[in-house]
């Protein structure tokens, strides 16, 4: 420990967009002027995007938080008498979470392997190495673990079928194509505590007989990137990866393969023609990718909070894991509540609470102080919730019975200025870009689609019915969910608010 | 692409490398790559024209790609976006005449609950206004 002032003040990229570097830059001047030994970690985000810059001091023994910070506040925050927080597990959007997936992400240095370690990092690993494949599938299933990229497919008998897949070229492949609007659960935790999803994976290897794995990230997510790559070097320097996984005997090892600005690119099949450096069209199931994946070969694909909650998974117990949760939803998710609202970031909690307490009371409801119109939940392929369905708890089956899909958890809030003409030709129109081209309903019905909400909109009532009927051919006739989820933004819309749909016909008449 | 071609699955990186040494990849690019991996021309051309980020042309001196997707709509996005076009004179996927700044759309950076999102030459910038928008436009071209 160093005799200076110690301050964590986030690397992640939304802490950068409003404003950290410059911050940063900030309190290296006035430290220097004032004399100050400052020992500044640049660590990942809380997840209060709201406070960001959330800059935390260390003050006998403590951390306290202060945000959002802005370069003029600085000699203030050094002087201790700008406004505090208290510590951030004081602030009550972060104590009411439950934190797994997320327990490390901005309490650590993402690139200091001994604070991960610090942390409990590598317990799961290290545990993971004394087992079999069999035994290391087992615990995965036991945990119910479901894929977090939407799908919501039991991770264990995923990784089952590649264990009893023939081998030996067995692949890892994890999907960090987020693309999703109102997602960045996987953009924070691989910059934010990446040797999570390197442990993750690894484990992973094991438990399948896989030596070598992908992260497949996009291209957008240069700071992602750049620490992904970084961590996956100080991994292999420290014997985390390679050749002899922590002295277990068994090979692994990964890297990171930027994606080219494909959204389709994030379906699991066409992520993987990309990765093969192909066009990223989607492939039809089956085979599916667990016994033909990547070149043919038996591929786990999961999606980066699925690997990143493994190692809790291993630390604390299948049974601690499977004890949270509602139902067949068990666990807890990283949720990402973004959009018009007054507080938005990552709030990881049980599977279970009811969206309406998510919007009100944790996200505190709209930015702009107007009442809340709809909630898109999933991301653009997730269905818009009205306020009438508020109570409806977050998780998998619940939110599938109201005609929804929680997705990758992804909470966009809109107030009442939204039009939803609008956001359903946005869907439409969206869907007719990042087509791969594969299936007609989706290349063609998406343009169609664009064409028809422009009649509603211009008062053509007769057009609703062929919208309709289009949504239902795109649902049927698409192997994969950018065709076939399309629909669900387009429907919800059209069904929930059914005045947006009419004003402009009334208004001609 | 020497140091690429000893990987699996190849040509995504070496295009990525291609753009970032020559800005784009060019079309005279395509024949070279086909033959170094025993592709046809049509495989790679297939492939360059399929992902939004490769450029057949080099963008302007700077890039400024800004967040179309829902969460950003949501916080008036739009309304900025086309008030900052219509300023330039250009439309989605344009350069400006004087070649100092192109706007791309970008479905989502993952700045959801700090938006409106862009990123300028790979820096985030996120609660854009009409001001903060304006300032980096007016950056760009000087």
């Amino acid at each position: 420990m160093t005799d200076g002032l110690t301050i964590y003040l986030p690397r992640d990229s939304a802490a950068k967009a409003l404003g950290a570097d410059e911050v940063a830059a900030a309190l290296a001047r006035e430290a220097e002027t004032r004399g100050i030994e400052l020992n500044l970690i640049r660590n990942g985000s809380r997840g209060m995007v709201w406070l960001e810059p959330l800059v935390e001091v260390e003050r006998d023994g403590r951390r306290l938080a202060y945000g959002p910070v802005a370069p003029s506040d600085v000699p203030a925050l050094l002087d201790g008498t700008l406004a505090c927080h208290g510590t951030v597990e004081d602030i009550p959007f972060f104590a009411r979470q439950t934190r797994l997936t997320f327990a490390r992400c901005g309490l650590i240095d993402p690139l200091d392997l001994d604070a991960y370690r610090a942390h409990g990092g590598l317990v799961g690993l290290e545990r993971a190495a004394g087992m079999t494949g069999a035994e290391i599938v087992e615990e995965v299933t036991e945990s119910g673990l479901r894929g977090r990229g939407g799908a919501g497919f039991p991770a264990g008998i995923k990784w089952n079928t590649v264990l009893q897949a023939a081998g030996p070229r067995k692949y890892i492949v994890c999907n960090a194509d987020e693309g999703d609007s109102g997602t960045f659960a996987d953009r924070m935790i691989m910059e934010g505590d990446p040797f999570t999803l390197i442990e993750g994976m690894a484990i992973a290897g094991l438990g399948v007989g896989a030596e070598q794995g992908y992260v497949y990230l996009r291209s957008e997510y240069p700071d992602a990137i750049e620490v992904m790559n970084a961590a996956i070097r100080i991994a292999r320097e420290a014997g985390v990866l390679g050749a002899d996984v922590l002295g277990a005997g068994r090979a692994f090892d990964m890297e990171v393969r930027v994606g080219a600005g494909a959204y389709v690119c994030g379906e699991e099949t066409s992520l993987l023609n990309s990765l093969e450096g192909k066009r990223g069209v989607v492939r039809a199931k089956p085979p599916l990718p667990a016994i033909e994946g990547l070149f043919g070969k038996p591929t786990v694909v999961n999606n980066v909070l699925t690997l990143a909650t493994v190692p809790v998974i291993f630390e604390k117990g299948a049974a601690h894991y499977a004890g949270l949760g509602l139902g067949r939803s068990k666990g807890t998710m990283p949720i990402q509540i973004a959009g018009n609202v007054a507080r938005g970031g990552l709030f990881e909690t049980a599977f279970g609470m009811p969206l309406g307490e998510l919007v009100h009371e944790v996200a505190g409801g709209t930015a702009s102080g107007r009442p809340v119109k709809a909630v898109q939940v999933g991301g653009p392929l997730g269905a818009y919730m009205p306020p009438e369905k508020f109570d409806t708890p977050f998780a998998y089956e619940e939110f599938d019975g109201q005609g929804g899909l929680i997705g990758h958890a992804g909470v966009v809030v809109f107030d009442d200025t939204a039009d939803m003409l609008a956001l359903a030709r946005f869907a439409m129109e969206f869907c007719a870009v990042e087509s791969c081209g594969k299936c007609t309903p989706c290349r063609i019905g998406a343009v169609r689609g664009v064409e028809t909400l422009d009649r509603i909109a211009e008062g053509d009532g007769a057009a609703v019915d062929l919208l309709a009927d289009l949504c239902e051919t795109m649902k049927d006739g698409s192997l994969c969910a950018l065709g076939g989820f399309t629909p669900f933004p387009v429907m919800s819309a059209l069904t929930h608010y059914p005045d947006d749909f009419a004003g402009q016909k009334e208004a001609a008449e | 692409m020497a140091p690429h071609l000893d990987r699996e699955g190849p040509l995504l990186p070496i295009l990525h490398a291609v753009q970032a040494n020559l800005g784009c990849v060019p079309e005279s690019a395509v024949p070279v790559i086909a033959k170094r991996l025993n592709l046809t021309a049509a495989e790679v051309h297939g492939v360059v024209s399929f992902y939004h980020d490769f450029r057949k042309a080099p963008a302007g001196r700077h890039v400024v790609k800004i967040c179309r997707a829902e969460a950003c709509q949501s916080v008036g996005a739009t309304a900025l976006t086309e008030r900052a076009l219509e300023r330039l004179g250009i439309g989605w996927g344009g350069t400006t005449p004087d070649g100092g700044v192109t706007v791309e759309p970008v479905y989502c950076l993952g700045l959801c609950a700090c938006g409106p999102a862009a990123m300028v030459d790979g820096r985030v910038v996120g609660r854009l206004d009409e001001a903060k928008l304006d300032a980096i436009l007016e950056e760009a071209r000087a």
